[in-house]
């Protein structure tokens, strides 16, 4: 299976197609409903995010609270369809792409497109598989937010699936 | 008449929801392994058997299968005469969930339905009670992801419509879910009664043995159709195409009013986790 590093390159990109499967490495940052919802009021304000998007790659997760000596505790991908309002913004200011779970609209497969991105799908339900792919988590915004604040985690290969490619391909077509 | 303290209940719900939290129950992990064995490849075979390897992690290590832990809800059928004493009964339903979640490291999941302010400990859990003959207590606990929840639908469909329409309401339903409640789902399916107690009976048929079959032949026969019918739409595992986009169907039913026939569809995707016991 294909070992990607994030931030991918173009290179990267453009050699990724729909129904690919990937080991990825590297940062991603979580964020859901509510964090979602808080990213946009502060873009629509104008004012400075708490983290860079340019770049970054948001994983829609919210963990399970670490237990001791564990990096994370479960953490699967949540439905990215809820973020579907949020996502062609994110990624017109240089979002670097989105892991979630299941179809997105068609809005967001041309935000992906035009924007030369990649969503990836893992696989929802495999909440163990993944806590033991997170080497380290930090909460890095909206800590208040519980399980829907935003962490940082480096990830060892993190098995997905490209679901929308920089083509405009689906998986789910 | 049988005296039970509310504490015992305590009790019993905090080690149902830790063992709920971190397994599938043996019919979940049957279907699944054969899900893995029968898909015939692709990256929906591959997502399967990475859920096989999931829960077996999960449960080898004690951790939650899923990091949605669920909105925690709790099915008590009471023995008419069993005599509660102590606190309320959903205080100490909510006081076991309270300490499972805290000591098992389950993520809280349960807020205001507008603020969406954390209640913090995953309380109130959702506690529906039935009382019955005799003099003891039957609890099933399930937490209840809501990635399946929130596609699950009520049809108030007419009484012409009937099988068909049934089996028809119930495929459509996993289809308009698509790739988003993580299938493969078990499909809970209440038809009858009132637009309550249908929802009710879909929640209730989804703690059955994952494919066992109602003993009503004309209901068993409904939950064949249609579950063929939802496995020729081709969805697959997560949306990857395949042959398996659901585990089972399973329907309860109940009277009905002559001008309806009401049908709910709970749909439960493929981490099935529920507890029972008997006090």
């Amino acid at each position: 299976m294909k070992k990607l590093n994030l931030p991918l390159t173009s290179k990267d990109v453009k050699e990724l197609k729909a129904g690919d499967s990937v080991l990825l490495n590297g940062v991603i940052l979580t964020a859901r409903d509510c964090a979602h919802k808080r990213i946009k009021e502060l873009m629509d304000r104008g004012e400075k995010l708490p983290f860079e998007i340019a770049n970054a790659y948001i994983y829609y997760a919210g963990p399970c609270p670490a237990k001791p000596k564990m990096a994370s505790g479960s953490c699967g991908p949540t439905t990215s369809a809820r973020m579907d309002s949020f996502a062609p913004a994110l990624l017109d200011a240089g979002l670097g792409g989105m892991i979630g779970k299941g179809e997105m609209s068609d809005e967001v497969r041309r935000a992906v497109a035009r924007n030369g991105k990649v969503y990836f799908a893992a696989i929802g339900g495999a909440g163990a598989l993944y806590a033991e792919c997170i080497k380290k988590s930090r909460c890095i915004a909206f800590d208040d937010l519980l399980s829907e604040a935003v962490f940082k985690l480096e990830v060892e290969n993190f098995p997905a699936v490209v679901a929308f490619d920089c083509r405009g391909g689906s998986i789910y077509d | 008449m049988r005296t039970i303290n509310t504490e015992e209940i305590e009790e019993l719900i905090y080690k149902m929801a830790l063992k709920a939290g971190v397994s599938l129950t043996d019919g979940a992990k049957a279907a699944l392994y054969d899900a893995a064995e029968r898909e015939e490849g692709g990256a929906a075979k591959f997502a399967l058997k990475k859920l096989c390897e999931n829960f077996e992690l999960a449960e080898r290590e004690n951790m939650p299968v899923c990091q949605d832990t669920g909105m925690a809800v709790v099915l008590m059928n009471i023995g008419q005469n069993v005599h509660l004493e102590g606190k309320l009964l959903q205080t100490a339903v909510d006081d076991g969930v309270r300490r499972a979640y805290a000591d098992g490291y389950f993520r809280k999941s349960v807020c205001d339905p507008l603020t969406r302010v954390n209640t913090g400990d995953n309380t109130p859990a959702a506690l529906h009670t039935e009382i019955v003959a005799g003099d003891k207590i039957e609890i099933t606990f399930m937490p209840k992801g809501f990635g399946s929840e929130n596609m699950s639908r009520v049809y108030m469909l007419k009484p012409a419509q009937g099988t068909d329409g049934i089996i028809d309401a119930i495929a459509e339903t996993v289809k308009i879910a698509g790739s988003r409640p993580c299938p493969p789902v078990i499909c809970g399916v209440g038809i009858g009664g009132s637009f309550d107690t249908c929802t009710y009976l879909a929640k209730r048929a989804l703690t059955r043995k994952t494919g066992s079959r109602n003993p009503r032949a004309d209901i068993a026969e409904i939950e064949e159709r249609a579950l063929e019918k939802i496995n020729a739409l081709g969805i697959g595992c997560q949306g990857f195409h395949g042959n398996i986009t659901a585990l089972a169907v399973m329907c309860e039913w109940a009277p009905t009013h002559i001008a309806g026939l009401p049908v709910a569809v709970n749909i439960q995707c493929h981490c099935m986790r529920a507890q029972t016991e008997v006090l």
